[in-house]
C-alpha cells in the first residue's frame, strides 16, 4: 500500500482578476521510504501542492476537488482537529526560509519543547532531552548550549538545521521539504543534503523534495515528478527521466541547465515564459512554447502510463 | 580606442576594502577611561589582484559573506578601496565623476548589473525613463530621440519596444532582468560587472538570459566580470575563473584547467560539492564547518579550520598567491 496518494488535486485561489488554478489536477504517489523530487519553475504549483497535502491552504485559496490519501486516512475534508494530529506528527514540513519558520522572539528551546508537547504529554525533562537529541542528529555542535539561544544567533545553514530538527522531533512518516536549500551557499547546501539523506535513510521516512534545481534531485531522489502550469507533466525514476525525458518541457528544462559537461556554446533555451494560470488556454499548457506542438495539442493531453513512467503529452519524445 | 586581445582593460591591484563600525559615545568614553574597546573592522576584500583582458569573461566564484558584492562595486568605482588601486585602461576608476572628463558627463565604460531584478529597478519609473535617463544625461542621444533609442536597446535585449511605457511591476522576473541589462547597455559600455545577475531567475529564464549575455558579447564585443556562486553557470560562461575565500583570492586559472584539476583544497571541496545532473543517488560528503565570520577571521590561511590537509604552518602563516603553472595561481602551502 502506498503511503501517500494524491489524486486529481485542484487548488484554486480566488483573486480580483478571477479564479487562479494553481494546482490543476495533479496526481502523485509515494511509497514508504521513497524520495520524490517535485520539480518545477516558479508558479508551476509545486509549493501549493505541498501545502495542499498538509491542508495549509487559507482563503482566498481553497482545495476545490481531488483526494489526498495518507496511509489509510483521507486528508481532504478531515476536521481541523484530526488534521492537527497528523500535521507535525505524521507529516512534517520544512520551509524554504528558516527565518520565517522560526519565531524570532522565542528561544530554540521554547520552540522545540512546544512542538513536543503539541503531540505528546510528557515531562519537560524528557522534552528537553529529545530536543537536544534532535539537534545533535542534524549535526549541531554542543546542542545543550545552542538550545538556549535565539534564531538570530544561528547562521542560515544552522537555522535550516534547527527547522529540520523540529520537523524530525516526532519521527514523521512523511517529510515535505519546500526548497530548503535554495537560500543557502553551495558548501552549506551540500551539508544539509547530506544530513537530510542520512536522516531519511536511517528513519525510513518518505520525503517529497520540492525544488527547481534538477541537479539536486539527480543526486538525492528515487523518483522525479515534473510540474508545469499546475499539472504533473512527467513522472518516473530519476535516471530514466533525466537520461531520456519523454515530455518536451522536461527536455527543455534539462537543456537549460548550464551543465557541468558543456562548453561555452549557446544553451538550448525554451522560448517564451510560463503561461498565466488565470485564463489558461484550452489544451496542453506547454503548447505555445513547444517545438513539437501539433494541431491535436489543442485538446488536453491525458496522462499516459508506461513501464513505471507517466507523461502528459500528445506527442512525446522517442515516438511511443 | 581599439582593443586587441591582449589589452588589459581592468586591473585590480592589491585592493583591500575594510568596513569599520565607528565607536559610539559610550564606547569612546569607555575607551578614554582605559577600557579595551576596539573598533570592529571587517576585511571584506583583502589584497586582491585581478586582471581582465579585453573580450574575456572572468568569473569570480565567491560564497556569500566572502566579499563578492564589495569586489564588484570596487571594480566599477562604487566603493573607494581602502588600499590598492583599481585601474581601467591604465586610469584609476575610484572617482568616476571627475575622471571621465567633461565634469562626469562622458559615458562611464563600466556598467554594473545587479543581483536582484526586483530591488534594482525604481518602481516609480517607467522603463523608458529607467533605460533612457543615463544616455540622455551623458549626452549620448538628443532628448527628442530618447524614445527611439530606448526602443532599439529594448529590442536588443529581447523585449517588446511597445512595453516601454510600463512600470517594473508589470514585468516578470526574467523581463525585469532584461530591463536591468538594457539599462546597463544604454550608455554603450565596454565592460559589464554582473553581480549574481542570473541567480534569482528560474532555470529556463536563466538559460535565456545567459544566452543573451553571450550574444551581446559577440555583437558588442563586451568584456565581463561575472560574479557568481553557481559553478554550472561559471563553467558555461567563463574563460578564466578566480576563486575567493573570505576576501582573499585562493586560486585563479583558465576555466577548463580549474575544473579538470583544482589545486586549492577549497576549490576541490567546492567542485566536489556541486550538484550535477550526471551524479545519481550519490552520497553527499560535505566539507565540515561553515564560513567563519569576516569580523574575526582565522589566523594564517583562512581556510585552515575546514581544510582536510591543514598543517601547523597553515595556522600561522598566510600563504601567498603564487604561480603554480603558466596562467595558474594558487595560495596554498601544499604547493611548496
Amino acid at each position: 500500500m502506498k503511503l501517500l496518494e494524491v489524486t486529481d488535486l485542484v487548488t484554486e485561489f480566488h483573486t480580483r482578476e478571477g479564479v487562479l488554478r494553481a494546482v490543476n489536477g495533479a496526481s502523485l504517489a509515494l511509497e514508504r521510504g521513497e524520495i520524490l523530487g517535485l520539480v518545477g519553475e516558479s508558479g508551476s504549483g509545486k509549493s501549493v501542492t505541498g501545502f495542499s497535502i498538509l491542508g495549509l491552504i487559507d482563503p482566498p485559496g481553497r482545495i476545490a476537488s481531488g483526494s489526498v490519501r495518507f496511509d489509510d486516512l483521507e486528508l481532504l475534508g478531515l476536521p481541523e482537529e484530526s488534521m492537527r494530529r497528523v500535521r507535525g506528527k505524521r507529516i512534517a514540513m520544512v520551509f524554504q526560509d528558516p527565518m520565517m519558520t522560526l519565531n524570532p522572539v522565542l528561544s530554540i528551546e521554547t520552540q522545540m519543547m512546544e512542538t513536543v508537547f503539541a503531540h505528546e504529554a510528557t515531562t519537560p525533562q524528557d522534552a528537553r532531552r529529545r530536543a537536544i537529541e534532535a539537534l545533535a542528529r542534524v549535526g549541531i555542535a554542543s546542542p545543550g548550549e545552542r538550545l538556549a539561544q535565539y534564531p538570530h544567533q544561528f547562521s542560515g545553514g544552522m537555522r535550516q538545521r534547527v527547522a529540520i530538527a523540529i520537523a524530525l522531533l516526532h519521527k514523521p512518516e512523511l517529510i515535505i521539504a519546500d526548497e530548503p536549500t535554495t537560500a543557502l551557499d553551495v558548501t552549506v547546501q551540500g551539508q544539509i543534503l547530506y544530513e537530510m539523506q542520512k536522516l531519511v535513510r536511517e528513519s525510513g521516512a518518505s520525503l517529497i523534495w520540492i525544488t527547481h534545481d534538477l541537479a539536486v534531485i539527480a543526486g538525492l531522489a528515487d523518483r522525479i515528478a515534473v510540474m508545469y502550469a499546475g499539472r504533473i507533466v512527467e513522472e518516473g525514476p530519476v535516471a530514466e527521466v533525466l537520461d531520456a525525458p519523454l515530455h518536451p518541457y522536461s527536455r527543455g528544462l534539462l537543456d537549460s541547465v548550464p551543465a557541468a559537461n558543456a562548453g561555452a556554446g549557446r544553451l538550448n533555451q525554451i522560448p517564451g515564459m510560463a503561461p498565466s494560470l488565470l485564463r489558461p488556454a484550452p489544451g496542453c499548457a506547454f503548447r505555445e512554447r513547444c517545438t513539437r506542438a501539433e494541431d491535436r495539442c489543442c485538446d488536453p493531453p491525458a496522462l499516459t502510463q508506461m513501464n513505471g513512467r507517466a507523461v502528459r503529452c500528445c506527442n512525446p519524445l522517442q515516438g511511443a | 580606442m581599439p582593443a586587441t586581445a591582449d589589452t588589459v582593460l581592468l586591473e585590480i591591484r592589491d585592493v583591500s576594502k575594510r568596513f569599520s563600525k565607528r565607536l559610539d559615545v559610550v564606547e569612546r568614553v569607555a575607551r578614554a577611561m582605559g577600557a579595551a574597546v576596539r573598533e570592529h573592522t571587517v576585511h571584506a576584500v583583502d589584497c586582491v589582484s585581478i586582471d581582465v583582458k579585453a573580450g574575456e569573461v572572468v568569473c569570480l566564484v565567491v560564497e556569500s559573506g566572502c566579499g563578492k558584492s564589495t569586489l564588484g562595486r570596487l571594480a566599477c568605482g562604487l566603493h573607494t578601496p581602502s588600499g590598492g588601486e583599481v585601474r581601467y585602461r591604465g586610469k584609476p576608476v575610484e572617482v568616476p565623476a571627475a575622471l571621465w572628463g567633461d565634469a562626469g558627463r562622458a559615458r562611464p565604460p563600466i556598467q554594473m548589473i545587479f543581483q536582484d531584478p526586483f530591488a534594482s529597478l525604481n518602481p516609480r519609473m517607467r522603463v523608458e525613463e529607467i533605460v533612457g535617463e543615463a544616455p540622455r544625461v551623458h549626452g549620448l542621444v538628443k532628448p527628442a530621440d530618447v524614445g527611439a533609442y530606448v526602443a532599439e536597446i529594448l529590442l536588443r535585449v529581447g523585449l517588446d519596444p511597445s512595453a516601454r511605457r510600463r512600470y517594473p511591476h508589470q514585468f516578470s522576473g526574467g523581463q525585469r532582468a532584461r530591463v536591468g541589462i538594457a539599462r546597463a547597455l544604454a550608455v554603450k559600455p565596454e565592460f559589464l560587472v554582473c553581480d549574481e545577475a542570473v541567480a534569482a531567475l528560474d532555470v529556463s529564464i536563466q538559460a535565456q538570459v545567459l544566452n543573451l549575455f553571450m550574444d551581446l558579447r559577440e555583437s558588442l564585443g563586451l568584456t565581463y566580470l561575472f560574479i557568481s556562486h553557481d559553478l554550472g553557470v561559471v563553467r558555461h560562461l567563463s574563460n578564466r575563473v578566480v576563486v575567493m575565500y573570505l576576501g582573499r583570492v585562493v586560486e585563479s586559472a583558465p576555466t577548463d584547467e580549474l575544473f579538470a584539476k583544482p589545486n586549492h583544497p577549497y576549490t576541490q571541496a567546492l567542485l566536489a560539492e556541486v550538484s550535477r545532473l550526471d551524479r545519481r543517488r550519490r552520497t553527499y560528503a560535505p566539507i565540515s564547518g561553515e564560513i567563519p565570520s569576516p569580523l574575526n577571521p582565522p589566523t594564517g590561511c583562512h581556510f585552515h579550520p575546514r581544510c582536510p590537509h591543514a598543517m601547523a604552518r597553515c595556522t600561522e602563516e598566510a600563504p601567498r598567491l603564487r604561480e603554480i603553472a603558466p596562467g595558474r595561481h594558487a595560495a596554498c602551502h601544499l604547493n611548496d
